[in-house]
């Protein structure tokens, strides 16, 4: 468990941080530029003093109103938004650097952070001989490689484009499976969020103003992400079955079967799936002559306006969240209320990891 | 050729040039990286006394010296009154009056190499657990190495080449304080040009090659930065 409660007062801009982040999985900082992401994440490496602030990752206070241990001593894994390698070391020297100053055998953290980001064959060469995307990876691995309590990352991503961008992702995917330190990854980008945080952090104008499990925060209405045209709704689920002759696979998830095109992906792997607002309708009854395969019995939960025309629909299929934009007039034919049945007709599902 | 003179002068140019800038880079490292860090208002005024003696006069600084550190001035006072005798007139004279004369040319090189590395690399390191003086060690004196190159160069150069302030502090004793630079004025007043050549000629080629060595490292440090990018 990360208790964070911080100020930093900037010249005219002030960050007042108060949130809690769980002790394991990623935690995404999510905000626009300029919102103080990557000055709470300097705070929560010791990079960027606090006037005032209590910080505690696991067991160890960082911070508190009497001390303040410095950036060396706080057991962090830091990735900066550019690769940041040291160039008067090769790849092993900056790995080793870090890994050599840990007091445990850094050795083996270092050998799975090889693994991890793959990058045994870059070991001896120079800084110059890597491309953008293999610094990046050096630079997470050199991070890992201290063996930190908390792993900390600062737009990994932003300073790539985006073939590189997909180069990088299945490492983080990995980082997120595998990983049993807690991850904060700060980003503005709706997609890096969708398809990395367990959890989120909402930040605007230096303060949070919501933070808590990623399903449970895309569908909560009094926050901005749940509206407008990136309203979508997340559902982990895992392969249970391929159908070779139609080229499908199964997905089970708490709720229910989807069913997508097949992506060869063994069985039990967990994947996350991203349904858009936008693309789920709404039925009365059961429909059977249509073309939708992906059909839900579900509940409807709240409802609130979207624009003049428009309402979102939180629905409930059993304990999952899913979100439905769907026009005013229709709400009103179907007769929508909190409580009542109806069936979620998916249209589109896209496969995130 | 060389007369005895000549070669101790030779001796004492070497020595003078290789203690002071020993001195000048242990105290200018500390001095250029606290430049490089500080936010501090009045830190101006300090580069500015640091960069004085690039502008005036080395008779007015060699002046000074003496009234300071002769036998009735306040720090040859003091020394006397300690036991000790006044560095006027010594080689403990020239080396201070080389030390502060020579100054700017060793911190202002590695001032600028200290704050081209810029803050990212000490914090990265310092996210990698290497304490302040770790990160001063391990990052930024190999980061800085052209800047080591440029200033130690152009620190011993310049003490070799020094004339008005060891004229003054040193009082041109041959044997002691006599060092080339003044030699050769010596050899030419007395109309010695064969001597004068021989000295000025040697001076004329370490000088080329210590700045050629400066250039030839520098260079391939720079091109293996640029190729980074």
């Amino acid at each position: 468990m990360i208790e964070c409660q911080l100020k930093i007062k900037q010249g005219d801009f002030l960050l007042d941080v108060d949130f809690c982040a769980p002790a394991k999985g990623v935690t995404v900082v999510f905000g626009s530029s300029g919102c103080g992401k990557t000055t709470l994440l300097r705070a929560l490496a010791g990079l960027e003093k606090s006037d005032d602030g209590f910080l505690k990752v696991g067991d160890s206070i960082w911070q508190d109103g009497k001390s303040f241990i410095p950036a060396h001593l706080r057991s962090v894994g830091y990735v900066f938004q550019e690769s940041s390698l040291f160039n008067h070391l090769n790849v092993r020297g900056n790995l080793e650097y870090g890994a050599r100053r840990t007091n445990e055998s850094g050795k083996d953290f270092m050998e799975r952070a090889l693994d991890l980001l793959d990058i045994r064959s870059l070991l001896d060469r120079t800084t110059e001989q890597l491309s953008v995307g293999e610094k990046q990876r050096v630079a997470i691995a050199r991070a890992l490689a201290v063996n930190p309590d908390i792993l900390l990352m600062d737009e990994p991503l932003s300073a790539l484009d985006l073939k590189r961008k997909k180069e990088i992702l299945p490492y983080l995917d990995s980082l997120h499976d595998e990983l049993d330190i807690p991850l904060i990854y700060v980003t503005h980008s709706p997609d890096e969020t969708s398809r990395l945080a367990d959890h989120l952090v909402l930040l605007e104008e230096g303060s949070v103003v919501g933070s808590g499990a990623i399903d449970e925060m895309l569908t909560r209405f009094d926050l901005p992400i749940s509206h407008g045209a990136d309203a979508t709704s997340l559902i982990e689920a895992k392969v249970v079955g391929h159908d070779d002759r139609f080229n499908l696979m199964y997905l089970d998830f708490s709720g229910g079967q989807f069913i997508v095109t097949d992506r060869e992906l063994p069985l039990e792997s967990k994947v996350r799936l991203r349904v858009s607002a936008r693309d789920v309708s709404l039925t009365q009854e059961l429909q059977t002559d249509t073309s939708i395969l992906n059909i839900f019995s579900a509940t409807v939960d709240e409802i609130v306006p979207e624009g003049r025309s428009q309402v979102m629909v939180r629905l409930k299929i059993k304990d999952v969240s899913m979100l439905s934009c769907i026009t005013r007039k229709s709400a009103e034919l179907l007769d929508l209320n909190p409580g009542k049945k109806v069936y979620a007709q998916i249209k589109s599902v896209a496969l995130l990891s | 050729m060389l007369n005895e003179f000549d070669i101790s002068a030779l001796f004492i140019t070497l020595k003078l040039a290789s203690v002071s800038t020993l001195i000048l880079l242990l105290l200018g490292t500390p001095l250029a990286w606290w430049l490089s860090q500080t936010r501090w208002k009045l830190k101006t005024i300090l580069e500015a006394i640091i960069a004085l003696p690039l502008v005036l006069p080395p008779t007015v600084l060699g002046f000074y010296l003496l009234i300071t550190l002769g036998p009735n001035g306040p720090v040859g006072a003091m020394l006397e009154s300690f036991g000790g005798s006044s560095i006027a007139f010594t080689f403990t004279g020239l080396v201070v009056g080389s030390v502060i004369y020579s100054m700017p040319f060793v911190v202002q090189p590695l001032q600028n190499a200290f704050s081209g590395i810029g803050r990212r690399p000490m914090e990265v390191a310092a996210t990698l657990r290497a304490s302040p003086l770790d990160q001063f060690f391990s990052i930024a004196v190999p980061l800085a190495r052209s800047g080591f190159i440029t200033a130690t160069v152009l620190g011993f150069a310049h003490t070799v080449g020094e004339f008005g302030v060891v004229l003054m502090i040193g009082g041109n004793i041959p044997g002691e304080t006599q060092v080339l630079s003044i030699a050769i004025y010596d050899h030419v007043e007395a109309l010695e040009y064969g001597q004068a050549h021989w000295l000025a000629g040697g001076l004329l080629l370490l000088s080329f090659l210590m700045l050629m060595m400066v250039y030839i490292f520098n260079r391939r440090f720079s091109i293996m930065q640029s190729s980074n990018q």
